[in-house]
């Protein structure tokens, strides 16, 4: 039985305390004040071919903090971001306006190392994708890609970040068996591992949870929690309550007028909940729309 | 798009090989009309048609009766391999059990893949002295043809099977509903549905009708006559390039060609129009 | 008698005719042509033209032309694949006229075949009839099927493992070469087998190419007899040849069906595979 399930009747109730959850190395810092941003975005549009699905959104990423992305199916939060780790260069038809800022750097610029971006800002899909490899191999593969090729170092980094997700008690006796097998939960977290082994800046999340049961759910919320203040974290969740319980900021997207995503709302995750200044924010975080 | 140097090096190799894969073709065409071109020179086409015989000794190139027998073969293979390979297509699906559907399907695959020289070996060895019980001198037309039913059947049945399997299940549910019988269904709503994927497959099956060479060079007889009747020996055109290529030099090893472009374009038109037809937008 | 009736009557009819008929043809070359087949047969060299001995010479020709033919056709045929399934989009013109081409090429009648491969291997290459014209006269034949099902079968492979792999900063040709490759393996090797079948079953397009010479190849350069070739020969131009034949075309068949079951059991294992992978 896992040390990382939670006991069925422990409320979760996290937002009141900032305590680190000292399971693992793993250990949230603590929630950020005065951050600067990461990553600034400004007036982003996208287009799928004709039909645009984002319009003109702005905001920053603050550095070592959770950021949810919340609003309904459809608002363009996804494509929000896959525009962060350059994931839309991969989509035919795909046009993007815009600037976004990573570290200072002109984040769409044509001549970027796309590669090395994307060492530095990882994705986690909604749905894990472990690769059909062995649990070692799957955290190896992109490690050897990026050039790291001792076998002492790789094995160290490897038990470092199965570590830190929580992973290395259930699996360190079969890391050579197919990562398949294991349940979605644990892929997940394989998943989240296997981007930590690169060392990334921000953490990007794609709902994350919503593929799993709710004890995986809890366990990985619980992971993702952990990664405050040493990573930067941007979520895209359509569970308010899970926003409110690990988010420090939040982003609230609407569809407008039934053609593009726009960013309607976007603050400290306090405020938003309890005192959103737009009233749509209030309608859909109280649940009267959406 | 975001390619690494390794990915583009990759990418220069890949379109190499494609475009080799893609010359091919054109390749087969340039040397098709090269080696023709010697009898091209001097002998207008409509002579092919118009000599008094198919002695290229004597420089004549009448290649009708081939022409005939390919077609008479053809349209004969067709007329009997379309309604069996469309009936074993049905049986699988609507009328046998599961289990005797299955051996079946897996019966018409295995014969599927029975090569030419397989099938013309046993129509030399056994059908055609059948036939010439009946009527010598038994290879004949009539036992190309039958021949070439056999070995074109299997793919009528393959074709004719997944056009039906492609009918959406709703369709039939929806007529079974309405109390039709089990041949009312198939021929009302079946069918017609599955109707441009069966009508492909049997043209799929004509083009490899056209284009087979050994089956019917084994039992055909190969002597070069116009056909008049089911029990005469025939030579095609695929089996008159068989036969004479061991020996041909000059002019008449380029109308030899000639007649292979001839063959290569039937084909691919017949083949072409059945892609056409299987590509068509469903119409509901 | 209703329509519903007579329709069921008559299909049964062909269906048992269609089976009956072929049962016969398989049944005929079994009885005749198993008594004859034994180890020697499949060793010895024939003799008299083939009417005695075996047909050890032939299967060592005929596994001569396979090689070259699938050494020269399946990685032209997996670059291609990979080219149209993994590099470039389905409307461009590179890609459409790649696939024409290959569309026509699969549907050259295999004469023809013979007829290029003799102006073009033999004569233009001066190869002469040989196992490697043989062979590459085979290869320009079942490039397409090999390229078809490689291409269906990387296309099979999960878009997700392409994704993951850009997300995690690793080239295409790394996603390709330790992701996509390995998961699309069966299938590539289902096809490869498919292609195999096709070779196997080739009479008209080695007839002028590979040559008639029925003795042990020295060389590739050296001219041999396939096995359909020496069935067809045995048949049509050697008196008394029929029992040799019979035998020859038993071993084709059982030939033929142990590389079908290979095919048919790997493509059953990928998808397998790429089911359970949810």
């Amino acid at each position: 039985m896992s040390l990382f399930i939670k006991p069925k009747n422990e409320p979760v109730d996290k937002t009141l305390t900032a305590e680190a959850y000292t399971l693992g190395p793993l250990q949230a810092g603590p929630p950020c004040c005065n951050p600067e941003p990461l990553i600034r975005v400004d007036n982003l549009s996208l287009h799928y071919g004709k039909k645009p699905a984002l319009e003109n959104v702005s905001l920053d990423i603050y550095k070592g903090c959770i950021t949810a992305l919340i609003g309904p199916s459809g608002c363009g939060k996804t494509s929000f971001l896959s525009v962060l780790n350059r994931m839309t260069d991969m989509i035919p038809d795909c046009r993007v306006s815009g600037n976004v800022h990573f570290d200072s750097k002109d984040l769409r610029h044509p001549a970027l190392d796309v590669q090395r971006l994307r060492r530095d800002i990882g994705m986690i899909f909604q749905k894990p994708v472990p690769f059909p490899l062995s649990i070692r191999r799957n955290i190896e593969l992109p490690l050897r890609e990026h050039g790291m090729s001792k076998q002492a170092e790789l094995n160290d980094v490897v038990q470092h970040v199965l570590l830190d997700v929580g992973l290395w008690d259930e699996v360190k006796d079969r890391l050579e068996s197919s990562a398949l097998a294991l349940s979605g939960g644990q892929q997940q977290r394989l998943c989240i591992a296997r981007a930590l082994a690169l060392q990334p800046k921000v953490l990007l999340m794609d709902e994350p949870c919503s593929a799993l049961d709710p004890i995986s759910s809890g366990v990985v919320e619980d992971l993702i929690q952990r990664l405050r203040g040493k990573y930067t974290v941007v979520i895209v969740t359509h569970n308010l309550a899970q926003a409110r319980r690990i988010a420090n900021y939040a982003g609230f997207f609407w569809i407008k007028d039934q053609r593009a995503g726009c960013l309607i709302e976007f603050g400290q995750c306090k405020q938003i909940f309890e005192a959103p200044a737009h009233e749509l924010t209030a309608a859909y975080v109280n649940g009267s729309r959406g | 798009m975001s390619l690494s140097r390794a990915d583009r090096q990759l990418i220069t190799l890949l379109r190499g090989c494609a475009l080799l894969a893609a010359v091919i073709v054109l390749l087969i065409l340039l040397f098709l009309v090269k080696e023709s071109w010697p009898v091209l020179q001097h002998v207008a086409l409509t002579r092919f048609v118009s000599d008094a015989s198919w002695h290229p000794v004597d420089g004549l190139y009448k290649l009708t009766p081939m022409l005939s027998a390919t077609l008479y073969s053809t349209l004969g293979a067709v007329f009997l391999a379309a309604p069996l390979g469309i009936a074993s297509a049905l049986f699988s699906r609507y009328y046998a059990p599961p289990f005797l559907a299955g051996c079946y399907r897996r019966l018409i695959e295995l014969l599927a893949g029975i090569p030419s020289v397989v099938y013309g070996f046993w129509g030399l060895i056994t059908l055609a002295p059948l036939i010439g019980r009946l009527h010598p001198p038994g290879v004949s037309l009539l036992a190309g043809i039958l021949v070439l039913t056999l070995m074109i059947l299997p793919t009528v049945a393959l074709t004719a099977d997944a056009a039906l399997a492609a009918v959406p299940i709703a369709y039939l549910r929806g007529a079974a509903a309405l109390g039709l019988s089990r041949w009312g269904l198939i021929s009302g709503v079946a069918l017609p549905a599955a109707r441009s994927g069966i009508i492909a497959g049997i043209m799929l099956a004509a083009g490899r009708a056209i284009g087979e060479t050994m089956a019917v060079l084994m039992v055909a007889g190969n002597v070069v006559q116009q056909p008049l009747g089911l029990f005469d020996s025939v030579r095609t055109l695929t089996s008159n390039i068989a036969l004479e290529m061991a020996y041909a030099t000059g002019e008449h090893r380029a109308a030899l060609f000639v007649s292979g472009v001839a063959l290569m374009s039937t084909v691919l038109v017949v083949v072409g129009t059945a892609e056409l037809l299987s590509r068509e937008p469903h119409h509901d | 008698m209703t329509k519903n009736t007579l329709a069921t009557g008559l299909i049964w009819l062909a269906a048992i005719l269609v089976s009956g008929v072929f049962f016969w043809l398989l049944s005929d070359i079994l009885i005749h042509g198993l008594p004859h087949l034994s180890w020697s047969f499949l060793v010895e060299a024939p003799r008299n033209a083939g009417r005695s001995g075996g047909i050890g010479s032939i299967i060592v020709s005929t596994v001569l032309i396979l090689a070259v033919a699938m050494v020269t056709a399946a990685p032209l045929s997996l670059a291609t694949a990979v080219l149209l399934s993994e590099f470039t989009r389905y409307d461009s013109v590179f890609g459409r006229l790649v696939r024409s081409s290959l569309d026509v090429l699969a549907g050259v009648p295999s004469i023809v075949f013979g007829l290029f491969g003799n102006a073009f291997f033999c004569i233009y290459l001066d190869l002469g009839f040989s196992i490697l014209s043989g062979g590459l006269t085979l290869a320009c034949m079942v490039l397409p099927i090999l390229i078809r099902t490689a291409e269906e079968g990387l296309q099979a492979t999960p878009n997700d493992y392409r994704l993951a792999a850009a997300a995690l900063g690793m080239s295409r040709s790394a996603a390709l070469v330790h992701l996509l490759l390995t998961t699309a393996t069966p299938a590539l090797v289902a096809g490869l087998m498919l292609g195999i079948g096709r070779a196997v079953a080739e009479t008209a397009a080695l007839i002028f190419t590979s040559g008639y010479v029925d003795r042990m190849p020295d060389s590739l350069f050296d001219s041999g007899r396939a096995l359909s070739v020496h069935i067809y020969d045995l048949s049509m131009n050697v008196a008394g040849g029929d029992t040799n034949a019979y035998s020859s075309a038993l071993v084709l068949i059982i030939l033929l069906l142990i590389i079908n079951s290979i095919a048919m059991n790997l493509a059953k294992q990928w998808l397998h595979r790429s089911v359970v992978t949810v």
